[in-house]
């Protein structure tokens, strides 16, 4: 039972001569998932050159050019909502729409026109969005900037997405929801909750774009990160989860390691995440209680979250030898150990005397980063990988050559990034609070922001690497399409997934 | 071992949908819930108001420029802060910020108590070329806000919506919203300041931006920036009567 759950999903369809065979599954609809796979490289690419270029901004201010539409404050929400909503919400449409077919044998529910209603309905919210933010249409709450006329149309989308998503596992041909659709599911539900909560607000004018949010001052704030802090819960860990439980034991070739720790981290780190909230807020004047409540909820939520590492990790048990030969696989299993990093560090940085430190600096910008890059990013890398060439019916990649280049491109970028913001925001805490011996404060706040021009040089390289390094696998991928084949093969040449397995249907 | 097994959940997807529902429930509505029903979440103290017309249009310029990405409102009671700041943000003091404005990271200084503390030749300067008073700052320059006009003909709208939501401004304060705005940047001119005042005290009445032919975006901003942590007077309490 155990294995035959697990192994239903992925194994549900044989993995040999799949690619082959995708083209006579007509029933599927694939088109949406190519269309989502595509503009999920497509927003990357926009993600992170916007983040090069308001990491640029500050080390180097001139680059605000003194004009509304292109300073640090206007692109900073456009650079977060691009990484988060566009490059993120894409590779969960693709992923999400590519698994819940596949692991439940039916096509989409609602057929081709509510799957190309869900496509341009969410690319529309992306740029009515994103045009706002820089013509400086926000409600200025973080990851939740879109005007209310915005946030309305997303949760028409949405519903159409829980509706199109839950009516394909309702047409399932497998007794069993596979795994990785309970994250998915969990995801869409949770992110429509919260984001419906959190954007009540009363407009100006229905005809202007101004509203004021429902909530103030102490409530607003608990809202606001209640929300913001489950946008990384379940837009970027549930909903990541879910392509984790799908493509690491696909491209490994392993039936997931454990199906009960499947189950207890499942349920315990939806109920868990959701209370974490609060340690955004240590020490401000939300109360006390709520505070000690959002901190110890933080610190158990280590355990479900290395549950999901642990099982994501341990698939490979018996596979470690494809890490050295299959560079698409080591970026999935990479992405799981930067996951179990950053949930490692978000536990830490919730203590609340550790948050008197961190809080306010860069160093959060560092560990947001390192889930970002690390874990969201090269699972999405990884999954686009190993999609490209199954949607398009190619063979295999253009080249794994470089998907290796990507990869340690990007490793290395990450590094940069993360080691100078843990550097820039520990020193900036630090020189916050120092002394000198005549017991005045030893520096002025601008002091310290000229101590951190180097670590923001160094951050800005980390984030033009991984740019570079991304740009790397559209060509890839531009190639894959294209449908042709580098000659590196035949040096590297691990088996293409799948190559000798068994057809198991 | 209970007859319950997963399984029932893994094949249904409308019940697994509902357990999933009432899961990620539970942890907001410990949490939030009771910020609107114990009494000491915000604790009383005199001072403060709703924000003139003024102030208002300024918070929607701080909003819009996307100012909260690297300024905080929330001064933290540690020695630090408090020296470097000023005294501790308290809740009441952000009741009527529809929304809030606590920040979560501060490239630039917290501004929850910037008010009266630099003059507003000082703001102005400092908004259009940052780097011309604070050579070694990272901010960047918003000298188009001197060349805009603030416009925001509809400001009395703007009241009602804060009303709307919660906000106590009164039938009075929304009639005579436009003119408030008006007055409050037009010392010079012959406005009604002491009803102005009368409705807002502490408000800063003056040509903040040097330029009396105009009322700009400049204006309402550095209004907004000068009241800020000034509503409450810390002198008349210590941190006995503000512990609950």
């Amino acid at each position: 039972m155990v294995a035959a759950t697990a192994e239903a999903g992925p194994g549900g369809s044989g993995a040999a001569s799949e690619t082959a065979r995708s083209a006579d599954l007509p029933a599927y609809n694939m088109t949406v998932v190519r269309q989502f796979t595509l503009a999920t490289a497509f927003w990357g690419i926009a993600a992170f050159l916007v983040g090069v270029v308001i990491a640029l901004q500050l080390a180097f201010p001139v680059l605000n050019l003194d004009l509304p539409w292109t300073s640090f404050g206007r692109l900073r929400p456009l650079h977060t909502s691009a990484a988060i909503f566009a490059f993120g919400g894409n590779a969960l449409f693709a992923t999400s729409l590519y698994v819940v077919q596949r692991t439940c044998r039916a096509p989409l529910w609602g057929g081709p026109s509510l799957a190309a209603f869900l496509f341009w309905g969410y690319q529309i919210f992306i740029v009515l969005a994103g045009t706002g933010y820089v013509m400086g249409v926000t409600q200025s709450k973080e990851y939740a900037e879109p005007e209310w006329y915005v946030d309305i149309w997303l949760t028409i989308v949405w519903v159409i997405y829980l509706l199109v998503y839950g009516g394909t596992i309702l047409r399932r041909k497998e007794p069993h929801i596979y795994v990785a659709n309970w994250f998915f599911l969990a995801f869409i539900i949770t992110v429509a909750m919260l984001h419906i909560v959190n954007n009540l607000a009363v407009p100006v004018s229905w005809v202007g774009a101004k509203s004021y949010i429902l909530w103030s001052g102490v409530q607003d704030a608990l809202t606001q990160w209640w929300y913001g802090h489950n946008a990384v819960g379940f837009f970027l860990t549930a909903g990541f989860l879910g392509i984790m439980y799908y493509f690491v034991p696909k491209r490994a070739e392993r039936p997931v390691y454990s199906y009960r720790l499947s189950v207890i981290h499942f349920w315990s780190l939806i109920f868990l995440y959701i209370w974490a909230g609060p340690h955004h807020l240590h020490y401000t004047a939300l109360p006390d209680w709520a505070q000690s409540l959002g901190m110890m909820f933080s610190v158990m939520l280590w355990m479900p979250s290395w549950g999901g590492m642990i099982n994501g990790l341990m698939t490979l048990s018996g596979a470690w030898d494809k890490l050295r030969t299959d560079p698409v696989l080591r970026f999935l299993v990479a992405s799981v150990g930067f996951y179990g990093m950053s949930t490692f560090e978000g536990p830490v940085m919730s203590i609340k005397p550790v948050n008197a430190l961190s809080h306010y600096t860069d160093w959060t910008v560092g560990h947001v980063h390192s889930g970002a890059l690390g874990w969201v990013a090269f699972i999405s890398f990884g999954a686009l990988y190993f999609l490209v060439p199954k949607l398009w019916g190619r063979r295999e990649l253009f080249s794994l050559k470089l998907v290796s280049y990507h990869f340690w491109i990007a490793t290395l970028g990450i590094v940069l990034y993360v080691t100078s913001m843990w550097i820039s925001g520990i020193m900036q805490g630090l020189m916050w609070r120092a002394y000198n011996d005549l017991g005045f404060l030893q520096y002025r706040f601008v002091e310290t922001v000229e101590a951190m021009h180097p670590y923001y040089v160094i951050r800005a390289l980390g984030g033009i690497l991984f740019l570079i390094g991304a740009l790397i696998m559209i060509y890839n991928l531009y190639r894959t399409i294209r449908g042709d084949y580098a000659d590196d093969r035949v040096a590297e040449a691990p088996q293409p997934a799948g190559a000798a397995a068994p057809a198991a249907a | 071992m209970a007859k319950f097994s997963h399984a029932i959940l893994e094949k249904n997807v409308v019940l697994l949908a509902i357990a999933t529902l009432i899961t990620v429930s539970i942890g907001g509505l410990v949490e939030i819930v009771p910020l609107y029903t114990i009494k000491s979440t915000i604790e009383p103290v005199q001072g403060v108001r709703p924000y003139s017309p003024l102030e208002l249009a300024g918070r929607n310029i701080y909003i819009r420029e996307g100012c909260y990405n690297c300024h905080s409102q929330m001064v933290r009671p540690f020695r630090d802060e408090v020296e470097r700041y000023g005294p501790y943000s308290l809740a009441a003091e952000s009741m009527y910020d529809h929304p809030f404005q606590w920040g979560s990271k501060r490239t630039g200084p917290d501004l929850a108590r910037v008010g009266g503390k630099y003059s507003n030749a000082w703001h102005v300067q400092h908004l259009v070329d940052p780097r011309s008073v604070e050579p070694g700052s990272v901010m960047p320059p918003y000298s188009f806000l001197l060349r805009r006009r603030l416009g925001r003909e509809d400001i009395a709208r703007h009241l009602q919506a804060n009303r709307a939501v919660g906000v106590p401004y009164t039938e009075e304060m929304i009639a005579a919203a436009h003119a408030d705005m008006v007055a409050q940047a037009d010392p010079e001119g012959d406005h009604d300041h002491d009803a102005l005042l009368e409705r807002y005290p502490k408000a800063a009445v003056a040509d903040f931006d040097g330029r009396p032919e105009a009322l700009t975006e400049m204006d309402a901003l550095v209004a907004y920036l000068q009241i800020l942590g000034r509503m409450v007077d810390f002198s008349k309490y210590t941190v006995k009567d503000l512990q609950q």
